[in-house]
């Protein structure tokens, strides 16, 4: 069964004169790792707000068409309700960071939800040794490294048992060690919870490594939907998404005439097929 | 001229953020502040224009010594932008919040009109001129608190985190943007994380860590550094480790960018075609 179904999905933000998102069409099937990517103001937010309620609930507008989320129909839910379907991390780990301790911020959502005392700390332990911070617990999150706080907020998340996960640009702030681990974490969640991950980025240098398959965004619709070595052509390139380096090395050699095979979506396999053709 | 001398930096009752710092960044020169989150990069930008004013030794701007300037005053000539773009937009259209620090300045009209078209072609805004700066991306905001500053034409720009969400057609274009401004003898200083950014622009790198200069020197050197990557906490750019791992090609040191390693890459492919033809042939 799909995990997200979006048909025909319109929205205009109240005042806009245009369209954010244009009769978006996809389904997304339960554990699957998916990139959303795509020039700036090209939709993907509007498109990940849609699956939390935050639109039509906190942004006004006109949304026409469907979304269902766990074949719920996102029409008419609050955020809270949808909030136990999909869980959200955004940016910049401080905006979602506040108590005093570690363990208390994982544990605030389900506080507020009223999940029973035991139930509530079996999950926050198992959120926190999910993300590898068990030995933070008592840590004040102003004391953690952005990468150690990023991994909180995904705890706090976690904890919730949500059956997606959607993660905006989650490693914008991080230095690019820290960046690597928080999408290594997301990467063994997905594949060892089969939790249903939607991440949006713009490196794809650094999440490259981990997609299957890569959804690109342009002008409020949907330009591009495949594996990355499929979809890291001459296209990709023409709409504006930032494209691994040794990607675009591939596109500038192909260019000169040069037989390159596929495109390379990492380092190691753009050192292969530069061995090959070396060699020929 | 923007210089640290001996510079230390603590908020009430903690420990050194910044700590002896010895800096001088000319007029006209392109550099990157690079470091591992919490390394005190953008600590060290808020010296510049004064929103923080050293607890040793002193910060000079152009000569002044900033902690006897206030921050109105060296704003004029040092443009802070934010990371984050909600901190400093308020205004109800775009054109209005580039308009605004002009109208402060008693500009005239004429004069806010023409630098404020101008500027919102270069960061391919004038779309939104009429439009809420709160409709907009949050790559796009970042545009336009990017411009909101730049209009008023200060001598040193800094930019924090410029880069980030931006998609590559903006990143070009912010590169060459930047590459203008350093034509107009501007200092451009750039916080920044993105290690392919840095590797395409190749601006001097100034890196911190742990509060302290750790390197100061040419992008080719430091980031083929792997000590010193490890240490900040930074990555190889791609294709330098590329090059790395075909380092039996014997390519000269220092390709760390897409087109330098197409260039070399071409050549050598292309002797590899020529050994194979028979001789005479």
């Amino acid at each position: 069964m799909p995990a997200i179904v979006a048909t025909d999905l319109s929205f205009t933000y109240a005042g806009a004169d245009k369209a954010s998102m244009e009769s978006v069409n996809l389904s997304i099937e339960k554990g699957e790792f998916v990139v959303l990517t795509g020039p700036s103001g090209c939709g993907k937010t509007t498109f990940c707000r849609c699956l939390n309620g935050l639109i039509p609930n906190f942004y006004a507008g006109d949304l026409q068409g469907k979304l269902k989320v766990d074949d719920v129909d996102i029409k008419g839910k609050s955020t809270a309700e949808l909030a136990t379907h999909v869980g959200f991390v955004f940016q910049n780990p401080e905006n979602q960071l506040f108590s005093l301790s570690v363990e208390r911020d994982v544990a605030f959502g389900l506080e507020n939800v009223g999940t029973p005392r035991k139930e509530a700390l079996k999950r926050v332990e198992w959120a926190m040794e999910a993300t590898g911070i068990l030995n933070l617990r008592n840590k004040a999150p102003y004391e953690l490294s952005g990468g150690q706080q990023q991994r909180a907020a995904i705890a706090g998340v976690l904890a919730m048992r949500p059956s997606i996960i959607v993660l905006d640009e989650p490693t914008s702030f991080l230095d690019p060690k820290s960046a690597e681990e928080i999408v290594a974490v997301i990467a063994t969640l997905n594949q060892e919870l089969k939790l249903t991950t939607l991440l949006v980025e713009h490196r794809l240098d650094v999440v490259s490594k981990y997609a299957n398959r890569v959804i690109v965004m342009d002008r409020g619709q949907i330009a591009l939907d495949g594996p990355p070595s499929e979809i890291y052509g001459d296209n990709a390139r023409l709409i504006g998404i930032g494209l691994p380096k040794v990607t675009m090395l591939f596109h500038l050699l192909r260019r000169d005439g040069f037989p390159v095979g596929k495109n390379p979506t990492t380092v190691d396999q753009a050192t292969e097929e530069l061995r090959r053709l070396l060699n020929e | 001229m923007i210089s640290v001398e001996n510079m230390s930096f603590n908020y009430p009752n903690g420990p050194d953020v910044l700590h002896g710092l010895n800096l001088r960044i000319n007029d006209g020169e392109f550099a990157a502040i690079m470091g591992e989150n919490g390394a005190g990069k953008t600590t060290l930008v808020k010296m510049f224009n004064g929103l923080l004013k050293p607890v040793q030794g002193r910060v000079l701007v152009d000569g002044e010594e900033t902690s006897q300037r206030s921050v109105a005053q060296l704003s004029r000539k040092v443009g802070l932008i934010f990371q984050n773009p909600d901190h400093q937009l308020f205004a109800e259209t775009v054109e209005g919040e580039l308009a605004f620090s002009l109208r402060n300045f008693g500009f005239n009209e004429d004069v806010i009109h023409r630098r404020v078209t101008n500027l919102l072609t270069a960061l391919d805004l004038e779309r939104y001129a009429t439009s809420s700066p709160f409709v907009l991306s949050g790559g796009e905001r970042k545009r336009v608190a990017l411009a909101a500053i730049l209009v008023w034409d200060p001598k040193h720009v800094i930019m924090d985190e410029p880069t980030i969400g931006q998609d590559y057609l903006q990143k070009d274009r912010l590169r060459h943007f930047i590459m203008q401004l350093v034509s107009q003898e501007k200092t451009v200083v750039i916080v920044t994380h993105d290690v392919e950014f840095v590797a395409e622009c190749k601006p001097r790198v100034i890196l911190l860590s742990k509060g302290k200069v750790i390197a100061d020197g040419r992008a080719v050197d430091i980031l083929t550094n792997r000590d010193l990557i490890e240490q900040s906490s930074l990555a190889m750019p791609q294709i330098a480790s590329l090059m790395n791992n075909l380092s039996d090609l014997q390519a000269p040191p220092g390709i760390i960018d897409t087109y330098s390693a197409r260039e070399f890459l071409r050549e050598r492919l292309r002797r590899g075609v020529i050994m194979r033809s028979p001789p005479g042939g």
